[in-house]
Formats: C-alpha cells, sequence, structure tokens
C-alpha cells in the first residue's frame, strides 16, 4: 500500500489536506454548475420532439449520476472501514450517505417532472424508477442504522455491510433499461458509442456532471471535517487548533 | 496485508458476491414480471393473460390512427415489426404521441386479442437532435422514425 493511504488514516492529516483542497474544488463547482446551467438551459438548442422540455436533462443526468457514484463511494469507503479498520474510512462512509440520499430525491423529482410532460405520467412502476427508489431507501436505511447505534464502530460497521449488500442494486440501476421492458429510455451515453445527441447538448451536460462531481467532493469534505472535529474532540491537536481559532 | 485483513477482505467479497448471486437469482425468477410490458409478439403468441390489467408497448404503425369524429375515442395499431396488436382507448393522448412513436398502454384484452386501454403513455427514445438537424435528416431520408408534423391533428 502507498504511503498516502496509510497518511488518510489520520484524522489529524485528512483535516489538514482537506483544508488546503476545498477552495479549489469550491470554485470549481461553482463555476461548472453556473456556466453548465446557463449553457443548457439558454444556449442548447431545443430537443427536435421534447421540446425546451428536454432540458431538464441537464439537472436529472447529474443528479442520477452523482447518486450512483456517492453510493459506490459509500460501499467502498465502508469495505475499507472493514479491512483495515480505519476510522476516516468510517467517517467518509457516514458523511456520503446524507449527501447521497438528497441527490437521489432530486433525481427521482425531476424524472417525475420530465415524465408527465413526456410520457404523461408522473410515475411508472418501471424498473428503472424502481430500482432507484430501492436505491433512495437504502441510503434512508444506512442513515437509519448509523444513528441507531450507539458505538460509533460499532454502527460503521453496520452500515458497512448493508451497504456493500446493497451495491447488488447499482448495476441493476444501470442496466434495468437494457435487460427488461421500461418506460424509461435507454442510456444516450455509452462507453463504446458515440453519444446520441450533439455536442451542442452534451457538452453542458459534461460541464454539468463534471460540476456535480466536485460539489460532491465540497459537500464530503465539509462534513468529513466536521466529523473529525466532533470524534477528535478529546485530542490535544483539536483543542490546540480551536485555541489558535479562538486567538 | 495481514492475516486478519485478508479474511475480513474475503469476508467482503463474499458479502457482495453472495448479495448479487441472491438476486440475480431473484431477478432472473421474476424476469417476465419486472418487465413493464408485453410486446404484440407476445400478446399474439398468447403469452399474455386476458381480462386482466396489462401493459403493452410498440411503436404505433403509421396510418393506423382511426379517430372517432364525435367523441375522444381513438383506435390504433401497435407494433415490433414482427406482430401488431390493436389499441382502444377513450381519452386525452400524451403530447408526443404520434404515428412512428413509441407507447406503452395500460388496459385489457378483449376476446378479439384488441387491447381497451385507459392509459396512454409515450415512450421517447434516448436521441435527442435540435430541430434543425431533425429537419435536415428528414430532408435527407434518413429519419430513423417520423418527426412532429405540425397542423396534423394529433
Amino acid at each position: 500500500m502507498p504511503r498516502w493511504f496509510y497518511q488518510l488514516a489520520s484524522p489529524r492529516w485528512c483535516y489538514q489536506i482537506t483544508g488546503k483542497l476545498l477552495p479549489g474544488f469550491s470554485i470549481a463547482a461553482l463555476f461548472l454548475i453556473v456556466g453548465g446551467t446557463i449553457w443548457g438551459l439558454a444556449f442548447a438548442p431545443p430537443d427536435y420532439q421534447q421540446g425546451n422540455s428536454f432540458r431538464i436533462i441537464y439537472l436529472h443526468v447529474p443528479t442520477a449520476y452523482m447518486a450512483q457514484s456517492i453510493y459506490i463511494t459509500m460501499a467502498i469507503a465502508g469495505a475499507i472501514g472493514l479491512i483495515w479498520k480505519m476510522k476516516v474510512a468510517d467517517m467518509v462512509a457516514k458523511c456520503c450517505a446524507p449527501i447521497g440520499a438528497s441527490l437521489a430525491i432530486l433525481a427521482l423529482a425531476t424524472g417525475a417532472i420530465w415524465g408527465k410532460p413526456t410520457w404523461g405520467s408522473w410515475w411508472v412502476w418501471d424498473a428503472r424508477l424502481t430500482s432507484m427508489l430501492i436505491l433512495l431507501f437504502l441510503y434512508f436505511g444506512i442513515m437509519a442504522l448509523n444513528s441507531a447505534i450507539e458505538s460509533e464502530s460499532t454502527a460503521a460497521q453496520s452500515t458497512a455491510i448493508l451497504a456493500l449488500v446493497g451495491l447488488v442494486n447499482i448495476p441493476i440501476i444501470q442496466y434495468s433499461v437494457d435487460w427488461w421492458n421500461t418506460l424509461h429510455q435507454p442510456s444516450t451515453f455509452k462507453i463504446t458509442e458515440k453519444p446520441a445527441m450533439p455536442p451542442e447538448m452534451w457538452i453542458p451536460l459534461l460541464i454539468l456532471v463534471i460540476g456535480f462531481y466536485c460539489f460532491f467532493a465540497v459537500t464530503l469534505m465539509m462534513r468529513l471535517r466536521n466529523e473529525i472535529l466532533r470524534r477528535e474532540r478529546r485530542t490535544s491537536w483539536v483543542r490546540e487548533l480551536l485555541m489558535q481559532q479562538r486567538g | 496485508m495481514n492475516a486478519q485483513r485478508k479474511q475480513r477482505l474475503t469476508l467482503v467479497l463474499l458479502i457482495v458476491f453472495g448479495s448479487s448471486i441472491a438476486v440475480a437469482l431473484v431477478a432472473y425468477a421474476l424476469s417476465q414480471n419486472i418487465n413493464l410490458f408485453y410486446s404484440p409478439s407476445q400478446i399474439s403468441m398468447g403469452e399474455a393473460p386476458a381480462d386482466t390489467r396489462i401493459r403493452a408497448g410498440g411503436i404505433v404503425v403509421e396510418g393506423s390512427i382511426r379517430r372517432d369524429p364525435s367523441s375522444l375515442k381513438v383506435e390504433f395499431d401497435i407494433t415490433d415489426y414482427a406482430h401488431s396488436t390493436t389499441v382502444q382507448y377513450v381519452g386525452i393522448l400524451p403530447d408526443l404521441f404520434r404515428e412512428g412513436q413509441g407507447i406503452v398502454a395500460q388496459g385489457a384484452l378483449d376476446g378479439s386479442g384488441r387491447l381497451i386501454a385507459s392509459e396512454v403513455l409515450a415512450k421517447h427514445d434516448e436521441n435527442y437532435m435540435s430541430p434543425e438537424i431533425a429537419a435536415a435528416l428528414e430532408a435527407a431520408g434518413q429519419m430513423p422514425h417520423m418527426p412532429p408534423t405540425a397542423g396534423k391533428g394529433y
């Protein structure tokens, strides 16, 4: 294992490095999200069939991607916490859940708003929509389990196992549109083919997806820093830090 | 990696693979029930139950839309390019409903294999285009399916 991997295990080092990374990611997230939104909503051409209502894609797709990416991040962090007993990994996993849940709610809500004009229905129990709803419930279950257990390390272990079991839902969400008949259309973006969308439509979408990744990094680091301070409040370095800040 | 960590890593992998296999088996057993709709081929082969609520999905056949001039009743055929099914519906169709468009209709099959629909949903595909490109493709005869034509009445 490389040296930085073990350094990550130190809450103090983690607190310092996230402090240095935060401003850069915040600025990147702000510019990418604002720029991508303006480009997508005002300058990208309307769709030939759906008209302007397709523009909700610029919020729907990034939030849906993030809800799944955050889940994978949480499960990996949970596994690292289980295997290497790394406290920081447990904290990362814990901090991921509420962010992922909020983005899953946004993805479901924007999808429903999109579904009404294009499909004629707010909600359909097809495989894609149902598996996405299960993802949201997994986030809720993980958050509830984590707060129900008093001991921090037991809570982290149990939630990591739940997160790992729920990981099976991620490929189901991804491939549901290919495996079964669904009302939701198949993916526009595939790794092997060029997108079924012109560049003037997908470039702002790509900008927004990167922007949302930065936004996730910012919120995760902010939550993580709080969590580190809370758990390490009795250590000497946190006390020194607080003394310094009070002046 | 020491022995204890290796053991825990094995445990983690077992959890992930074990739950994947369990869910894969369940999904395989339920595969027909997870499908949102029956295709016209499945209906014509008698795979869809009659007299109970089902969904049927397919492409609206060109020139098959028959409207009742005095009511909202509409009849059209849907196809998967192998078989087709007639759908009867009373009500307002979604904006995206048109010939060549994929739709999903919910209703019950009557004795003659016709679907009496209570709800019609439009299914849009993964292709996005600007109106100019769509017009150019249509002029070149390269359109994957018919674009909307203004003033056609549906």
